[in-house]
């Protein structure tokens, strides 16, 4: 249509931002945190049958070269201290994930020890209900997760220092 | 000459190859482990206490949630002790089922066991294989009981239902393929010179040891012990069903992988001979007391939906006593206590959990190795912090 393509198909155009959420989305590194039941769904969804590989989702062991961590089952009291010096020391950008009832509202633990939710302390970005929930649900919301960052604004700003991440809900 | 000071390393509650929420204070003289000391806690729930409050049948849920890897092994403890102060008689099929289901939860804990022992020391592999067999037990147990970890399938009296007719042929072909994979991890692993090298010598604690801090389980009888709670103190009618009971040698790691793997084996044979027994019939006893009416008469009359109301609302009043019942989990010995008042909900609730008694052996285990092999003693423990902490 009036657009001459002299390089055929080889280039692609996007903008900046898009470029970045697309990379940052495909490759989500949560870090291996498990808490309590939900943690096994989440290594049973890492492992042969549902293979979160093919996301590009590899599990690492330091919150330094994670960017995303799944809350995978009860905090108490006692952990909830140790979860945020973890949390805080992952680089930006970061995303939590709540995987089971007990991280997104305490759960069927209504005691004196129990967290009754890690929004209490953390923001979290993807709520994932169930006791546990199952492999498919965690993937589920993996991809919630993923559009969520395609629809970020100024990522590529906030990445050479100017200005902030603009996020919005999925 | 050069002096070293100690060092104090905490190892944990975050830490990949702790087994969940587990810390170890660990002091070292360069790479040597002088003394540990495990801090729980960290996933405290408040599961005894909060009992107190639910009546017995509620209770079943939260017992799901102690060792998460092994589900139906703490509902049949539970579900036991209930019963035993009840005295009500299970159906027979009823009572095979839970064996059926019993052993292929051992199954599943002890595959989960040595993914993840095997995954520490650094076989990558077998972690991708056992997870694979782990996902067709997780089919059965979503099959009977509608989920895939948190079963919640006991009931005092029986079962919640029957299982569905395809139940039978598929657990036969699994047990039936299952020792051709236990011959893959095996050739993964048993010769393997670095599984070997990791593991022979590792974490050796004698037989009085063991039996002093009170170890159970696979740890136990890989020091030589011959002690297990199915043949020795026999529930659910373990004691007509024929299986070996392997004891190990040496004490170390190497002889505890031997022992679980050959369990593995000898839960297949179990199930098998189960299946063979498993003839139609009721699966819940006939005790309108306790028990929940079938569901076409809660649907198709009211006298059915009452009765349905009443016990889901008030419970059932369990008689004045206490009572102890211990089972063999896959981890050793589940025991729970409960003292009754004679209403609804237990008075008190005291869960022996295998996995604390068992980590009291870690300091006797790993002190003077390194903290490689620290990692190695924690797998070959096999605990579980849910069931720890509770």
């Amino acid at each position: 249509m009036g657009v001459d393509n002299p390089l055929g198909d080889n280039i692609i155009t996007t903008s900046l931002d898009a470029l970045v959420n697309w990379s940052r989305k495909s490759s989500i590194w949560p870090m291996t945190f498990g808490l309590a039941c939900c943690a096994i769904e989440m290594m049973a969804t890492g492992a042969s049958h549902n293979d979160l590989d093919r996301f590009g989702i590899i599990f690492r062991a330091s919150p330094r070269q994670s960017d995303c961590i799944i809350i995978a089952g009860t905090v108490t009291k006692k952990m909830l201290p140790v979860i945020k010096t973890v949390y805080e020391q992952m680089p930006e950008p970061k995303w939590v994930i709540a995987m089971g009832a007990c991280a997104c509202s305490g759960g069927v633990f209504d005691t004196y020890s129990v967290v009754q939710g890690i929004d209490e302390a953390l923001p979290v970005d993807v709520y994932i209900p169930g006791c546990p929930p199952r492999p498919e649900a965690l993937l589920f919301g993996l991809m919630k997760l993923q559009d969520k960052i395609m629809k970020e604004k100024n990522s590529f700003g906030s990445a050479i220092g100017l200005g902030n991440r603009i996020t919005s809900a999925a | 000459m050069a002096t070293t000071e100690k060092m104090t390393l905490n190892m944990g509650p975050q830490h990949p190859s702790t087994h969940g929420v587990l810390r170890l204070v660990l002091e070292l003289d360069g790479e040597v482990i002088t003394k540990i000391t495990p801090d729980i806690g960290y996933l405290h729930r408040g599961v005894e206490k909060l009992s107190e409050h639910r009546t017995y049948h509620q209770v079943l849920p939260l017992t799901d949630r102690l060792d998460y890897l092994a589900p139906m092994s703490n509902n049949l403890g539970y579900i036991l002790a209930v019963e035993k102060l009840l005295d009500i008689e299970v159906p027979e099929r009823a009572q095979v089922i839970r064996i059926i289901m019993a052993e292929m939860t051992r199954l599943e804990s002890h595959l989960v066991w040595l993914a993840c022992h095997a995954l520490d020391i650094g076989a990558m592999t077998v972690f991708i294989y056992a997870f694979r067999e782990r996902e067709v037990i997780m089919e059965t147990y979503e099959q009977i009981s509608g989920a895939r970890m948190t079963s919640n399938f006991f009931r005092a009296g029986g079962l919640s239902m029957d299982v569905p007719p395809e139940f039978e042929k598929k657990v036969r072909t699994f047990v039936d393929e299952m020792p051709g994979y236990l011959d893959t991890y095996e050739g993964l692993l048993t010769t393997n010179p670095i599984w070997l090298k990791r593991t022979v010598g590792n974490g050796v604690i004698s037989a009085e040891d063991a039996i002093d801090i009170g170890i159970t389980g696979p740890a136990l009888r890989g020091s030589g012990v011959d002690w297990d709670m199915r043949r020795d103190n026999s529930y659910s009618g373990y004691d007509t069903y024929q299986f070996q009971v392997p004891v190990g040698k040496n004490c170390d790691t190497f002889d505890r992988y031997k022992v679980r793997l050959v369990e593995m084996r000898e839960a297949c044979k179990i199930i098998r001979q189960a299946l063979d027994r498993l003839k139609p019939g009721p699966v819940l006893a006939d005790c309108p007391q306790v028990c929940y009416p079938p569901k076409e008469n809660v649907y198709n009359s009211i006298e059915g939906l009452i009765h349905h109301f009443k016990i889901a609302s008030e419970g059932y009043p369990v008689p004045e006593g206490e009572v102890y019942q211990g089972v063999e989990a896959p981890k050793g010995e589940l025991g729970f206590y409960i003292v009754s008042d004679g209403s609804s909900k237990p008075y008190r609730m005291r869960i022996r959990p295998p996995s604390f008694v068992n980590l009291q052996a870690i300091e006797k285990m790993a002190k003077g190795a390194m903290i490689a092999d620290l990692v190695a003693v924690i797998g070959t423990l096999d605990i579980v912090l849910g069931e720890i902490d509770r």
